[in-house]
Formats: C-alpha cells, sequence, structure tokens
C-alpha cells in the first residue's frame, strides 16, 4: 500500500472510531441523565420507580431527624408547592432551612424517598450570601 | 479610599485602551517604539491594579464596612488572616484578584520576552490588554468592589464560615494564577498566527508559562479537593461538580500542549494541534471564570449575581470564532514538516496521549454542558451524575498512567524490538511484581483499581528506570556519589527529570484515588455517650460529648460562638489508635429576627473533622449535634424570650451547659479511607516536579549572566 493511501486509511479509522465512541457518549449520556425538577414539576409529572433531580429551597420548619431518617420538605424558590420526603445519608455542612438544595428523588407509593448519599447543597456561596432574592444561586 | 480606588480601575481602563492602540500601531506600521510603548502600558496596569488591590485589602484588614464587598464578606469577629483572605471570596473582590493576577504575569512574560519575538509579543500585548480592559470594564459597569453605603453598617456578615479553613487562604489565589497563566499561551499563539510565525520560537518563549499554568491550576484543584475532604463534613474530595470540572479542562488540554509542544520542538511536526490546543487552554480557562459567574449551570459553587453571564458569552464566542478562523487561514504555514515514523515511536506515544487527554476533555465537557445541551434539545433540563462520569473517566485514566510509563522509555521516531526488550523489562517486572502480591494478597475484588495499581507500578518502574539508568552514566563518567550523581543529573536536565518526577507523583496520586475510592468504609449513625460503632476494622467509641463558647475559645480559630463536639475513642482488634474530636461550630448569624440566642449560633454550622491520619489509612470523622429538638431548644427559645441583646452569650452558655450534662443523641460520620494521604504526597510531588521543570537550567542562568556582563562592558567602551 502507498504511503498516501496508508494514511487517508488511517484516518477514517480513526474518524470512524472517534465517532462511534462520541455516538456511544452521547447516547449513554441521554440514557443516564435524572431529569432536573422542580416541586411542582415533580408533583405534576413524578413516576414511581424512575429518579428525579429536586431542586428547590428547604422549607422553613420542616427539618425533622427520626434516628437515621432525615424527613424534609422541598419548595419551589419563590415558594408555593412543596415536596415533602424522607432522607438518609450524608448531610452537609450546609444544609439548612431556606438553602438550596439538590437531591436524587424517587416516587415509592404515594411518597418520595431521596437516594442515599444525593443531597448537596448549593454553596452558601462559594461565596457571599446573596440577597434574598437571588438565593436560588447562593 | 473608595473613589481613589474606582479611579484606579477608570485609569486602568484607559491604560488598556491606550495599550491595544499602541500595540497594534507599533507592530502593524513597523514603527516597534510603539509596539514597546504598548508592552509598558501592561506594566503600568499591573502597578495600577496592584495600587487598586492594596486599597481593598487596606478596606478589609480595617474592617472599613462602608465598602459593600467588606460589609458583605468580613466582619470585626472574622480572625485576622481570613479578613486578608476575603477580597477573593466576593464577586466584585475576585474579578478586581483575577485581573491583577493577569496584569503580574503578562508582566513578566513580556518582560522576558522583550528581546524576541517582537511582532508576536505585540499582538500578544494587545490579546493580554484586550482581556485585562474586559475584566476592569465588567468591575466599572456591573460589579464594582470600591462601590460604598453611607451610613456604613455597624458590622459586616463575615466570611462565610466554609471558607475558614487555611487551604482556602491559598486555594483561590492558585486557580486565578492557573487561570490567568493560561491566557499567555493563547495570547502568544493568537500572536504568533497573526503575526505569521509559527515557528517553534513563540513554543520556547512561553513554555515555562504554560507549565507555571498547569502547575498552579493543578495545586488550585488539589487545594479545593482538601478543602473539600477537610472542611465540608462528607469525607469527600472531588463530587465532579461544573465548577471542579471548568478548572479541570483547561489543565487537561494544558497537560495535552505540554507534551505535544516537545514534538514541534524536536520534530516539527504537529503545528495545527499545538496551537489549537494554546487557543483551547486559553478559551477553556475564560469558561471556567464564566461559568462560576454566569448561573448557566447549577454547581455548589456558583457566585450569587447573573449579570455577568452576557459579557462572558459574548468573550466566548469571539475568542473562539476568532481561533477557528486565525488557524483555518494560517493553514498552509502550519503545514507539518515531518510525518510520523512509526506508531511505536514516542512521537506516537505522544499523540496518544494527547488523544485520550482531549477524548477525556470532551467526556467532562460533555458532562458538566449536558443540562444545557439536554435542555436546547429536549427542553428538558436533566444532568448526568458522578456514576456516568466515572465509567468514562477510569478507563481514560488507566491509558494516561499507563501511556505515562511507556512515553519516557520508547525512542524517537521508531522503536525496534531490542529497545523494547531493554527499556521495558524493569517496568513490566514492577507491574508484575504488584499484580502477583496484590492478588495473592486477596485485594482482587475491584478490577478497575487494580489495574490502575499495576499501571502505575509500571510507571513508576519506568521512571526509577530513567533515573538510575541517568545517574549509573554520570557515576561512570564523573566518578561521583550517587546521591550527587542523582542531584547533578537533575540539575543539567531539570526539563526531563522534572517531568520524570511529575510523572511518579501522578503515578503516587492516582493509587491514592483508586486505593480510596475503591476500598473505602463508611458508617453514618446516630449515637450517645457510651456507645460504639463500627467501621471497616476500627470500633469507634463515643466516650463524652464536648463544648466551647465565645470566639475567643474556639479551638480551630474560625470565630464560632459555640462549638459542640464529642471525644472518640477509636481502637483496632482492642488496641488504642486513636483519640478523636470532632465538633460542629455555630456562628453568628447577625439576625436580630432569630432572637437574642438564636442570632448568635443562627448562621452557617461548619464540621470541624476529627482526623487520624496515616500512611496506609485515614479515620476520619464528622459529627452533626442536634441542637433543634428538645431541652437545647427550649433553652434557645427561653433565652430568646427572656435575655438582653448584650446578655445572648448567657443563654449560649446555659446551652453548652445542658449539652455536656444531657447530651442528646448526635450523628456521626465515621469514614476509613486506604492510602487517600497519597494523594496529596503525589500532589506535592507533582508541584515539586513542575517546579524543577520550570527552573532555569544552570547553564541558561550563566548565559544569561555571561550576556548581561558582556553588553554591559560594551556598553562602558561605548559611552568611554
Amino acid at each position: 500500500m502507498n504511503p498516501s493511501r496508508k494514511r487517508t486509511v488511517r484516518l477514517v479509522v480513526a474518524l470512524t472510531t472517534a465517532v462511534v465512541l462520541a455516538s456511544a457518549l452521547i447516547y449513554t449520556s441521554f440514557s443516564a441523565a435524572s431529569p432536573a425538577l422542580t416541586p411542582t414539576q415533580l408533583l405534576r409529572e413524578a413516576q414511581p420507580g424512575r429518579s428525579y433531580q429536586l431542586t428547590g429551597t428547604v422549607a422553613k420548619g420542616s427539618v425533622h431527624r427520626e434516628g437515621a431518617v432525615l424527613d424534609f420538605s422541598v419548595e419551589d424558590r419563590a415558594g408555593g408547592a412543596a415536596v415533602a420526603l424522607a432522607y438518609t445519608g450524608i448531610v452537609p455542612d450546609p444544609f439548612h432551612e431556606g438553602r438550596e438544595v439538590i437531591v436524587t428523588v424517587e416516587k415509592q407509593g404515594d411518597r418520595y424517598v431521596g437516594e442515599r448519599n444525593s443531597l448537596i447543597t448549593k454553596c452558601p456561596s462559594k461565596y457571599k450570601t446573596a440577597p434574598s432574592s437571588e438565593n436560588q444561586n447562593a | 479610599m473608595s473613589g481613589f480606588g474606582f479611579t484606579c480601575l477608570l485609569l486602568a481602563l484607559a491604560v488598556c485602551a491606550y495599550g491595544i492602540g499602541a500595540s497594534l500601531y507599533g507592530v502593524r506600521s513597523g514603527r516597534m517604539e510603539y509596539a514597546d510603548s504598548g508592552r509598558r502600558s501592561v506594566y503600568a496596569l499591573a502597578g495600577i491594579l496592584s495600587v487598586a488591590v492594596l486599597v481593598l485589602e487596606i478596606a478589609f484588614l480595617r474592617s472599613d464596612f462602608a465598602f459593600n464587598t467588606v460589609a458583605d464578606t468580613s466582619s470585626r469577629t472574622t480572625p485576622g488572616l481570613y479578613k486578608a483572605a476575603a477580597i477573593w471570596s466576593s464577586q466584585e473582590g475576585s474579578l478586581l484578584v483575577w485581573a491583577w493576577l493577569m496584569s503580574l504575569w503578562s508582566t513578566l512574560a513580556l518582560f522576558l520576552t522583550r528581546k524576541h519575538i517582537r511582532d508576536v509579543a505585540a499582538y500578544a500585548t494587545a490579546i493580554m490588554l484586550g482581556f485585562g480592559a474586559f475584566f476592569v470594564f465588567l468591575m466599572v459597569v456591573y460589579a464594582n468592589p470600591f462601590a460604598t453605603t453611607n451610613p456604613a453598617p455597624a458590622e459586616g456578615v463575615g466570611l462565610d464560615p466554609l471558607l475558614r479553613f487555611p487551604t482556602m487562604m491559598i486555594h483561590p489565589p492558585m486557580l486565578y494564577s492557573g487561570y490567568t497563566l493560561c491566557t499567555i499561551p493563547l495570547a502568544f499563539g493568537m500572536g504568533a498566527l497573526l503575526a505569521r510565525r509559527v515557528d517553534a520560537d513563540w513554543i520556547r518563549a512561553i513554555r515555562r508559562f504554560a507549565l507555571a499554568a498547569w502547575m498552579f491550576l493543578g495545586a488550585g484543584i488539589l487545594l479545593g479537593a482538601l478543602w473539600s475532604y477537610s472542611e465540608l463534613g462528607w469525607g469527600g474530595y472531588w463530587g465532579w461538580d461544573a465548577v471542579e470540572n471548568a478548572a479541570l479542562l483547561p489543565w487537561l488540554t494544558g497537560t495535552a500542549f505540554l507534551h505535544s509542544l516537545m514534538i514541534q520542538e524536536k520534530r516539527g511536526m504537529l503545528k495545527v494541534w499545538n496551537v489549537s490546543l494554546a487557543l483551547a487552554t486559553g478559551t477553556l480557562a475564560i469558561m471556567g471564570t464564566f461559568l462560576v459567574r454566569s448561573g448557566v449551570l447549577n454547581s455548589i459553587h456558583a457566585f450569587g449575581g447573573q449579570t455577568l453571564g452576557v459579557p462572558f458569552v459574548i468573550l466566548i464566542a469571539a475568542l473562539i470564532s476568532g481561533s477557528i478562523y486565525l488557524v483555518v487561514s494560517r493553514r498552509e504555514m502550519l503545514r507539518t514538516e515531518h510525518r510520523l515514523d512509526s506508531l511505536l515511536s514516542r512521537e506516537a506515544m505522544f499523540l496518544l496521549n494527547n488523544i485520550v487527554l482531549v477524548g477525556l476533555v470532551f467526556v467532562i465537557l460533555w458532562g458538566t454542558y449536558f443540562p444545557l445541551i439536554s435542555e436546547a434539545i429536549t427542553g428538558q433540563e436533566a444532568s448526568v451524575g458522578p456514576p456516568w462520569f466515572d465509567r468514562y473517566t477510569v478507563p481514560l485514566a488507566l491509558v494516561l498512567v499507563l501511556l505515562s510509563g511507556i512515553g519516557p522509555v520508547i525512542t524517537w521516531r521508531r522503536a525496534t524490538l531490542a529497545n523494547a526488550r531493554r527499556n521495558f523489562l524493569v517496568p513490566l517486572a514492577c507491574a508484575l511484581f504488584v499484580l502477583v502480591v496484590l492478588v495473592l494478597g486477596g485485594v482482587d475484588s475491584k478490577p478497575l483499581a487494580l489495574a490502575m495499581f499495576c499501571c502505575a507500578a509500571f510507571a513508576l518502574g519506568s521512571a526509577g528506570q530513567e533515573f538510575f539508568r541517568g545517574a549509573r552514566a554520570r557515576r561512570a563518567m564523573a566518578g561521583e556519589a550517587p546521591p550527587l550523581a542523582l542531584v547533578a543529573l537533575v540539575r543539567r536536565n531539570r526539563r526531563r527529570y522534572g517531568g520524570y518526577v511529575v510523572h511518579i507523583g501522578m503515578a503516587v496520586l492516582f493509587i491514592g484515588v483508586a486505593a480510596s475510592s475503591s476500598f473505602q468504609h463508611a458508617n453514618e449513625l446516630s449515637l450517645s455517650p457510651g456507645q460504639s460503632a463500627r467501621v471497616g476494622s476500627y470500633d469507634v467509641h463515643y466516650v463524652r460529648p464536648t463544648a466551647t463558647i465565645t470566639p475567643k475559645y474556639d479551638q480551630a480559630h474560625t470565630g464560632s460562638t459555640l462549638s459542640l463536639g464529642a471525644v472518640l475513642n477509636v481502637t483496632k482488634s482492642g488496641r488504642h489508635v486513636a483519640t478523636l474530636e470532632p465538633s460542629e461550630g455555630f456562628y453568628s448569624s447577625g439576625e436580630a429576627s432569630q432572637g437574642t440566642v438564636g442570632n448568635l449560633i443562627g448562621g452557617q454550622p461548619v464540621s470541624h473533622i476529627g482526623m487520624d491520619v496515616g500512611l496506609t489509612r485515614n479515620v476520619w470523622t464528622a459529627i452533626q449535634p442536634d441542637i433543634e429538638t428538645g431541652p437545647l431548644k427550649r433553652i434557645v427559645t427561653v433565652g430568646n424570650k427572656t435575655l438582653p441583646p448584650e446578655d445572648g452569650i448567657i443563654g449560649i452558655a446555659y446551652l453548652a451547659r445542658a449539652y455536656l450534662k444531657h447530651p442528646p443523641p448526635a450523628q456521626f460520620n465515621l469514614i476509613v479511607s486506604p492510602l487517600v494521604m497519597w494523594i496529596w504526597v503525589g500532589g506535592l510531588i507533582v508541584f515539586g516536579g513542575a517546579l524543577i521543570a520550570i527552573w532555569p537550567a544552570p547553564s541558561v542562568v550563566r548565559r544569561r549572566v555571561a550576556a548581561r556582563s558582556r553588553a554591559r562592558a560594551l556598553h562602558g567602551l561605548a559611552r568611554a
């Protein structure tokens, strides 16, 4: 095989491999992704047995601990709908009433259960405490 | 003072505008005195921004709450060192620090290149000043660090307690130094394309800066991981958070660039690839800066404001389109001078290493921005979690570590069977030995971790062999003692052996990551004094509660009003291992609505970890005392109703006493992580290796000194 043809074959093989790998990556990202929903959306759309990323703020007065289970409600950033859930696992330091959180939840019967160790709190901010109107990014 | 600070910003903007104009006019017209004037504008910018930083720093140290930035991120009770570091904890202050560091690094780069590639440097000057103008413009229009409130509040909000951790004093400057240094290869790469000088000169001029960017960015990432592990109360060091990923991306392209530029220097190959990597690294650094400030992605790290998104998007779009235009329009000049002779050569291994690194970048970039991609395609925001990232990054990391062992020992151009036998025997024997020992030792339940240990052993064997052979050759030539021969070897070829030290550090770091993530034992449970729990092969016994009050007696020196914790006795097979004292600090919120007692502890609670650090494992403990229920909550409620504001601390004292006398069950998080310390040790080795590679070789220094002496002598003669 002459060098030019050899280079072309190599290029085609390399590009084909790259396209196949990229397609696999893109396909798996869509199949493995959890939809991110607000409490209002979750209450409307949740199907039992499927995981969702619930984002919102921890409702005031909703945090209670029963042994290893932490019960709390997540409400829409602007207030309104709230989802009560039972969570077990690591609770990050910044977790607090009124704090923005992201937690992976699953609907089991008519209640919501947080996936173990999936609770993350948005930073108290990297840095500064945001004004209440901007709390969603704090 | 605030007016003076803002004037500095306006002056800086004017200097940037003048410098851009002078540099471009100078290089386009051939009147290089204007280009020199443009270069000096960068020095002036560094001076002006240094004064601006000084003004703001003084305001922080004096607790001048008339400055909004100071009032929002500092307070009188914030410990002194953290007051000094609070400057980069606000949106406004961090923009100022970013622009300041960029001006300092640009000054250094332009000073060192003032006598070479002057046409390239002139364009680079204009680009660097363009970045400076952009950041100063943001401060002037959107986020003024010198904005004030009149009358000034009596007390500030205080630095977020989570940031009161020693490494947080240096993590942001390291990261910002890395980001800003990444713009130097970008500026010179664009300058080379604009000046149509695409030989290896521009690469030689900025190689050290690319390495420094890589080193600082890596150190910043690792310090952030250490902070997460030691401060955030979850015991992890990496969570594939969007902002973490944003810092990792330019580091990965920078790693690829540092390897592939050697091929251009040695063989005149990969010119398009190298300039593209330099441009991509700089653009990704700006994207990382943007991600923290835009609010476009959910991250635990995002800043509050969202107003900076649009200007950043415009800048990034300009960088991407400008880069593509320049590379495409100069493609004829960027043709390679040689072709790859063989797939079994060092060039091919470097190329493979580059492909793997760029593959990693694609995976992480896709996963990080997937919420935006998903929303654009399906109309539904969705995100991928750590398991998705791990699925792709772990195999790619394995290949990278393996290649870091192959690269140093395979020959340039074409490897032969004899070469392979001579160079690969020792590394392969090391990998095989580790495999046998671990399988016989029963550590074969996690195949990916086992593969990583073997790849790391291969890389360590390969680097060790290079040091051994080099030192042996020196001994044979100069008759030096082994340690002396080793030091002399490294001194004479810092770049090569510094690189090998970096490879050793990365192998050690990955051993720590593989062991701590695959063989970790964790237990989260509620314990009362006298109770015990088991985690891995360790027993943890809750001996007694602890409590301290007032910031003065805060054991962690972070300024907490109340600190509640526990004394834990850790044993293994009945033998005492360590006594640990994890605690949780409660901080003042300053919000009167929480009551006279409640506001003293109503701020952000922060874990102070109890940890026994060892070479083979860390025992990590955190406690979350429950003060929200039972008698403790009643004390706060009653104190709020009965105590005047000045006596709130009495309520806190009652609370501490009640906690000591009748401690409620507390939530504990207990983790045993094997070899986790080697992540930080590996990081230190990498840092050391990078420093060795950056440091000028003695011969270079001698040449420079001699050149300076000659120049002085000639100058003297001319005057005589």
